[in-house]
């Protein structure tokens, strides 16, 4: 599956119209041990651009944002009882499962090597 | 003091039978008064201690607090001063103490007179015609506050505006009192320093925006220098700007909120005014409001009226009451006892001495340090973490170490505009010997960090307990004895 990244530090796993969106691993380290991952429910738009859901670390609160726009077929359940595992592989435990509704928004976002080089500018 | 023994919990102490004191046999004969569904079953659970393992229990556990009169307590943003003793003195007036909340104000002229003239002496401070001093925090403060703002809005059926455009650098209590008081947010980024874009900030001014929050000097301690063009930015698209008084200590009676445009602003006496602070309170977040917004103060108002008595008067157009009575009475007459004991004079000095200390402390670390906002700061300022990140040492681990040289932690991880943000605040009240041995410190933990890190990791290792699993109390917390 092909990923790309937001400049908010999501990323959007790509298979066909079914998108996977978490955080990054770069934006777990940054925000320590997850505590809450407050997700929307299946069925709901989400809107590229805007906010879908929260994530709470014991440093801070931060708004998901959403790289594309589309509609949540599923939100991964096992982060509410251990929202851990956002910490322990942030690239395999995404967060929603969505269907775009304009895939065209991708090209929009950042791919491996400019979001690599997005991080090492921020952490400088 | 022996904590394995009287540092367990009051549970773990309890002995069957043990008691610190009898109750003698009671003769009277029983009622059957309440119905059999009413009464305990059980005997309740309750610890079975002598009154010695009592005492001392208890006197072990308050040795393990830290405190303003233990020790420097740093904590950037919180404003954490010395609470002068007269200040106790003062509040604890049996005049004060005995007064029952609902006595006739005819009876209580001179307390309402303590309220008025400290109403008086904020609004003088603050630029502002005037304060209440109902709410009981800072955070109620600004809810008050944005509850004003509609209120004004409301009153010129100007109800379209929904929005609070917040800088990224505030407080999170900005976004939370916003979404309390019923707005939607939106965030302003900031430039590098932490001060408010001016052409990021025109576009989203419009005819929907309610009110602007500012803090000034922003969170990292930078004085806001274009609040003149933002206030007029702000005035011409119809909106109010609301200022955080957080940081009002470094411009203590040299510059004010008022005078820069803001409209409405509330102040934490608990920072500022040197009440104290800490373990949730009390507080008090007194709101100040210019000339034309007085009428939608919270109710009631203390007014003097024209042959020098006082009343209680609730407007027909108050937003209502906020609080019961008014207010944290107690930590008000701390304030007004602050004021008056340093003056008018000596209020002026606050800042600068503020200014002076944190200034000493930044430049005195920054070859160890990361600062990455270079100049003058007012009374606080940023790090973001150890200059040389190779050894692993997080702000964390650093705050952490702190711990075992006698220092409370300053404030980390906020701002977010830093990963490593390690924000420090020495306060006006601090001799140079204390910030002269902080500075030691401090670099002495920068060394640890490059020759032993494992050692700074771990840290602390003096203290009563190290690293408890904070994600874990987070998640699960337990918070009663099983």
């Amino acid at each position: 599956m092909k990923i790309y990244y937001s400049p908010s530090h999501e990323y959007i796993k790509v298979d066909g119209n079914i998108g996977y969106i978490g955080i990054s691993d770069y934006a777990q380290h940054a925000l320590g041990n997850v505590v809450y991952v407050d997700m929307p429910e299946v069925g709901d738009d989400i809107e590229a651009g805007e906010d879908f859901g929260a994530i709470e670390s014991v440093k801070a609160a931060s708004d998901l944002i959403a790289p594309v726009s589309g509609a949540v077929v599923e939100i991964n359940e096992h982060l509410i009882d251990n929202p851990r595992l956002v910490n322990e592989n942030a690239m395999e435990n995404w967060i929603i499962k969505i269907e775009m509704t304009d895939p065209s928004q991708l090209e929009e976002l950042l791919d491996e090597e400019a979001y690599k080089e997005l991080c090492e500018k921020e952490k400088h | 003091m022996n904590r394995e023994l009287y540092g367990k919990l009051i549970f773990e102490l309890s002995k069957p039978g043990r008691r610190g004191f009898h109750i003698a046999d009671n003769h009277l004969p029983q009622t059957n008064a309440l119905p059999s569904e009413l009464l305990r079953q059980e005997p309740l659970d309750l610890p079975e201690v002598d009154e010695p393992t009592v005492v001392r229990h208890y006197t072990n556990m308050s040795t393990n607090n830290f405190g303003v009169d233990t020790g420097f307590y740093p904590l950037g943003s919180c404003t954490m001063k010395y609470n002068p003793k007269i200040n106790e003195e003062m509040a604890a007036h049996p005049a004060f103490t005995h007064l029952h909340p609902d006595t006739p104000a005819s009876a209580v002229q001179g307390a309402l007179k303590m309220y008025h003239d400290l109403q008086l002496a904020l609004s003088e401070i603050g630029g502002m015609a005037e304060f209440t001093l109902n709410p009981y925090a800072g955070a109620h403060g600004e809810l008050t506050g944005l509850m004003v703002i509609r209120a004004y809005h409301d009153s010129r059926n100007d109800s379209a505006r929904v929005k609070v455009i917040v800088p990224d650098s505030a407080h999170g209590t900005n976004p939370a009192s916003a979404a309390v008081a019923g707005l939607e947010i939106v965030e302003v980024k900031s430039r590098p320093d932490g001060t408010v874009d001016v052409d990021d900030l025109r576009p989203l001014l419009d005819e929907t925006v309610a009110a602007v929050m500012m803090t000034n000097p922003n969170t990292l301690g930078i004085f806001e220098k274009n609040i003149p063009e933002i206030a007029r930015l702000v005035h011409e698209a119809g909106a109010l700007l609301y200022y955080d008084g957080a940081n009002l200590n470094p411009m203590l009676g040299v510059a004010r909120p008022g005078d820069m445009g803001f409209d409405v602003m509330h102040i934490n006496l608990h920072k500022t005014f040197s009440t104290p602070h800490g373990g949730g309170g009390p507080g008090a977040g007194p709101v100040g409001v210019r000339a034309g917004l007085e009428q939608f103060l919270p109710s009631p108002k203390v007014v003097k009226n024209a042959d020098g008595t006082y009343s209680l008067v609730c407007d027909d157009s108050s937003l209502g009451h906020v609080s019961a009575h008014l207010g944290n009475f107690g930590v008000e007459m701390r304030a007004l006892a602050y004021i008056l004991s340093l003056g008018k004079e000596n209020l002026s000095k606050v800042g600068p001495l503020a200014t002076l200390g944190a200034n000493y402390i930044k430049e005195s670390l920054k070859d160890l340090y990361l600062l990455p906002i270079e100049g003058v700061c007012k009374h606080e300022f940023v790090f973001d973490g150890l200059i040389d990140k190779s050894t692993g040492v997080t702000t964390l681990d650093i705050a952490k170490r702190l711990l075992d040289y006698g220092y409370h932690a300053p404030t980390i991880y906020f701002p977010l505009l830093f990963h490593e943000s390690l924000m420090i605040e020495p306060t006006e009240t601090e001799s140079v010997d204390t910030l002269d041995d902080f500075i030691a410190v401090m670099r002495k933990i920068a060394e640890e960090a490059a020759s032993d890190p494992e050692m700074v990791k771990t840290a602390p290792h003096n203290t009563p307990i190290s690293r408890p699993d904070d994600t874990e109390a987070a998640l699960h917390p337990v918070v009663k004895y099983e």
